[in-house]
């Protein structure tokens, strides 16, 4: 779907226009396409600390077909060759002195970054330090990182990664996520790894080859942009929605050779009949996606049980039910699976008429959590994607004003695309995306709301 | 040689099926073709199963009511369709019989390892159906389109009177009586003294068992909304004696003097819109695929009777078809767990089994020794038929067997079902599945 004000600010008398009259410029942001490399610029990887990551990552981005640069020095020009992204190796810091050292590499790169470019941070978790300082030190990474977010301009991106010691077999795919086209609505985030058991020899154009996907709330909007970027990569998608909406989940199915399951996911059969698709078509199933979500928008005070009760029911209580009955069931869920729950960013920030639904969102966050560590167990995980103002049917149906001021209050001044959430769900989706777990990871564009 | 002796085949398997809902003429489905519902239903059948891009090894499927530009019916609806362009179709008619049909052609062709995939579908539309001019008109219109001068041409014109402009449209009756079939059915509800009251029971139960089926679910895998219609838009769950027994009798032309109609618009099927389709195949095929294997289709037969001159009801032909079927088998009426009548009025299906209880009737008319016996009405029509539903002639076949071959599948192996459908020109077709 087209956001008319990005399009109209990138146009030729657009631009002279928005520019005259101070207003936004809304970058085209770089979005991935297969076959395109990783970047369209160099890397450049510079080191705060002791820097225990360098080689790994020059490791990695090399295989992945980009080309590694050292860092420039200090007073360095802004001339020469534009990078296409800034990565900083800040694992191994011991106190916040050592910090400096962040900003004279971060600086001048920083100048020479092309549009969408990337900037990506490497640290230790605060929570694992040895002394305050050092603790200090490494949570100094949060406010870094999010204000770099807020500087950077023409669609790039800022965004950090927290290394424990031991996973670092785990910070290749969120390295190429947050480096590529991928990741171009999530601004702004912090990550943690965990150490786990990383397969390798994927494909980096089929990630997805031979797994089989669920996605609940398929026939439409972000559900059927999830479904085809799994497709895209390779899944064999069961797209899921209720009977009513079958035409279009049909259309959806057919369009990427997937299948049509018409099952409303509250019903009290739901999760059996879910598993017993999965087990006689396909024996079992690789990653599950609870995207399916309403809104019954009303303040508290005048809310019914109705309204609340249907917002739970389908958003956080089916996701519950469903995921329950998969790990019940013993062998449905194949080896590594991956379940990816959609939650929202109000979930994070409340929002005004929609208590049932930030708290059925919020709930998803908890839940996710929770579970992370029996996934774990499993060789398998769990994780939630909490998109921001995302570009929809249901969003073009909101009054102007409150539209346009709702896509705005972002980094990127923007609203995202279904197409972003997609691929951040896609990410977590991955085999090599084992060490990301529990997480809730925002497609917001870095959303001023609830940050 | 006596065909009493199946040669040895294997049995195809009904993995699936879809339809979309019916719709009442002239409503939510009136600017739709029998193309486009039969290209929707086609379409709705490959999301179902993953078929997108996957070749079938053939398309058979029906429409009663046709356009001359409907020729192709079926390979038009399957180029339209997601299926691989590769995959051949054809068309065949057979009444009201023409989607079980299908499925029989369909399953024969798998039985005799001829092919391993096939899709058997149905569609008809009464809404959007062909007008035909009357034979004198065209005769001119013919000449008019040969005609080489402008002289010849006038002429032609000139012979075109006001009288014949009018369309002949389409009516459900047949050529040969010029009755109605609502008008037979109700003669022989009348010869059989089928009341008002049973048939209008009949009625509220297929209502109810199909509002019961939708509530739980059952359709979900079954039917693919179409045109923003989601349940079929004859069922009546609030449908009630009460309300049925206000209704007028509308087919009591024929009766004889002073014989009272029993038949209503409420125990009668509408004129309907919609298709459905059946995906077949080779057991072989469907593990092959991942796809569940829900029924067999074990055996099949058609009969026909002489309305006209015999003395037979229009609708009683699949009276004769059952017996030699369960003969064939080896098989009692009262071996069967589920039983479909399809419900073309709501006597038909009583008038049915009241033929295989008559002793006389079944020795003298079906050759029998002892009549077929009664059936258990528990095991009848578990999830409503035509009378709910609706019945757009073509696609009712397709809709009760997927949705047999579903129960079957539900209670378990080695369960058995009956299907029988009555047609135009006093046909029937009658088959059994068995899960
Ligand atoms: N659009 C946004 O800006 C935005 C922002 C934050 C979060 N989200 C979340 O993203 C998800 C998708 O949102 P969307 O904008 O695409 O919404 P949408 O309304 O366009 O699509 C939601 C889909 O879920 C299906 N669904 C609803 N109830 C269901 C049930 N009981 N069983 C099966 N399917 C059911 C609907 O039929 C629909 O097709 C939702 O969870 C939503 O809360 C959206």
């Amino acid at each position: 779907m087209a956001d008319w004000y990005t399009n109209f600010a990138n146009s030729g008398f657009g631009t002279t226009l928005t520019k005259q009259l101070g207003l936004p410029r809304p970058a085209v942001l770089r979005r991935y396409e297969p076959g395109e490399p990783l970047l369209p610029g160099p890397v450049v990887i510079g080191s705060a600390g002791q820097g225990r990551l360098r080689d790994t990552v020059a490791a990695v981005l090399k295989d992945a077909g980009a080309t590694v640069v050292s860092p420039v020095a200090a007073d360095g020009s802004t001339d020469g060759e534009k990078f296409g992204a800034v990565v900083l190796d800040a694992t191994g810091l011991t106190s916040p002195g050592d910090l400096v050292s962040a900003h004279d590499f971060l600086a001048p790169a920083i100048k020479r970054l092309r549009a969408s470019g990337r900037v990506l941070i490497l640290a230790d978790p605060p929570q694992t330090a040895d002394s305050p300082a050092q603790a200090a030190a490494r949570q100094a990474i949060d406010g870094l990182v999010r204000s770099i977010g807020k500087e950077l301009l023409n669609g790039s991106t800022a965004n950090a990664v927290f290394v424990p010691e031991g996973a670092e077999a785990s910070v290749a795919s969120p390295l190429k996520f947050f480096l590529s086209g991928r990741s171009a609505y999530v601004d702004g985030q912090l990550l943690t790894l965990e150490p786990a058991e990383v397969p390798n020899g994927e494909d980096a154009a089929k990630p997805l080859a031979g797994k089989v996907a669920v996605v609940t709330g398929a026939a439409r909007g972000i559900g059927a942009a999830i479904a085809e970027v799994l497709a895209r990569d390779g899944a064999h998608v069961v797209a899921v929605d209720i009977p009513v909406a079958g035409d279009s989940l049909a259309k959806v199915a057919n369009e990427i050779g997937g299948t049509a399951l018409q099952l409303d996911i509250t019903a009290d059969d739901a999760p059996q009949r879910l598993i017993e698709h999965l087990r006689e078509r396909h024996g079992g199933v690789d990653v599950i996606v609870h995207n399916a979500g309403i809104t019954r928008d009303k303040l508290l005070v005048n809310m019914d049980a109705a309204r609340w009760n249907s917002v739970m029911a389908v958003n956080l209580q089916a996701q519950l039910d469903i995921t329950q009955a998969l790990l019940d069931d013993g062998d449905i869920l194949k080896p590594g699976a991956r379940i990816v729950c959609v939650s929202s960013q109000s979930g994070i920030a409340g929002n005004r008429g929609q208590t049932n639904y930030a708290a059925s969102k919020a709930g998803v966050i908890g839940m996710v959590r929770a579970w992370a560590p029996e996934f774990a167990e499993r060789d398998a995980t769990i994780n939630a994607v909490a998109p921001g103002f995302i570009i929809t049917e249901m969003t073009a149906k909101m009054p102007v004003g409150t539209r346009e001021v709702g896509s705005r209050i972002n980094s990127l001044q923007q609203g995202g695309l279904p197409v972003d959430v997609a691929e951040t769900i896609a990410w977590l989706s991955q085999p090599g995306s084992a060490g990301v777990n529990g997480q809730t990871v925002r497609v917001c564009g870095q959303s001023m709301l609830g940050a | 040689m006596a065909s009493n002796e199946k040669p040895a085949t294997r049995k195809a398997a009904i993995v699936g099926g879809n339809r979309i809902p019916f719709a009442r003429s002239n409503s939510t489905y009136a600017q739709a073709s029998n193309q486009d519902m039969l290209t929707a239903t086609i379409d709705g059948l490959v999301a179902r199963f993953g078929l997108a891009g996957k070749k079938v090894d053939e398309v058979v499927a029906g429409a009663v009511l046709k356009h001359a530009r409907d020729f192709n019916l079926t390979r038009e609806s399957v180029l339209g369709s997601k299926l691989d362009a590769s995959t051949p179709a054809y068309d065949v008619q057979q009444a009201c019989g023409t989607g079980l049909e299908a499925a029989i052609l369909v399953a024969n062709k798998i039985a005799l390892g001829q092919i391993e995939s096939g899709i058997a579908g149905g569609v008809d539309t009464t809404s959007d159906a062909p007008l035909a001019v009357g034979d004198d008109l065209r005769r001119i219109l013919i000449s008019l389109n040969s005609a080489k001068t402008v002289q010849d041409r006038l002429k032609a014109i000139a012979r075109i009177r006001p009288g014949m402009i009018a369309p002949e449209i389409p009516r459900n009756s047949e050529p040969r009586t010029g009755l109605a079939m609502g008008e037979h059915a109700q003669l022989t509800a009348h010869e059989w003294e089928i009341g008002r009251e049973e048939q209008d029971e009949l009625t509220v139960r297929s209502h109810q068992n199909m509002a019961a089926a939708y509530e739980r679910g059952f359709f979900d895998d079954l039917v693919t909304p179409f045109l923003g219609l989601a349940r079929d838009q004859n069922l009546r769950p609030d449908s009630s004696l009460e309300k049925l027994a206000k209704l007028k009798p509308v087919f009591d032309k024929a009766l004889p003097e002073g014989a009272e109609g029993t038949m209503t618009a409420g125990n009668s099927t509408p004129l309907t819109d919609g298709a459905s389709a059946v995906l077949l195949a080779s057991d072989e095929w469907a593990a092959e695929q991942g796809l569940p294997v829900l029924a067999h289709l074990v055996d099949a037969q058609t009969a026909a009777v002489d309305y006209v001159h015999g003395g037979e009801g229009l609708l009683m032909a699949p009276v004769y078809a059952v017996p030699k079927m369960l003969a064939r088998n080896g098989l009692s009426l009262q071996d069967f767990d589920f039983y479909e009548i399809h419900e073309a009025f709501a006597s038909t299906v009583l008038a049915t089994m009241k033929a295989w209880e008559d002793p006389a009737y079944c020795k003298e008319k079906l050759g029998l020794d002892a009549p077929l016996g009664s059936i258990d009405r528990s095991k009848l029509n578990v999830y409503g038929s035509s009378l709910a539903a609706g019945h757009p002639f073509a696609a009712t076949g397709g809709r009760i067997v997927a949705s047999l071959a579903k129960t079957l599948h539900a209670a378990g192996p080695g369960k058995r079902g009956l299907i029988s459908i009555c047609a135009a020109g006093g046909q029937g077709v009658v088959a059994i599945l068995e899960s």
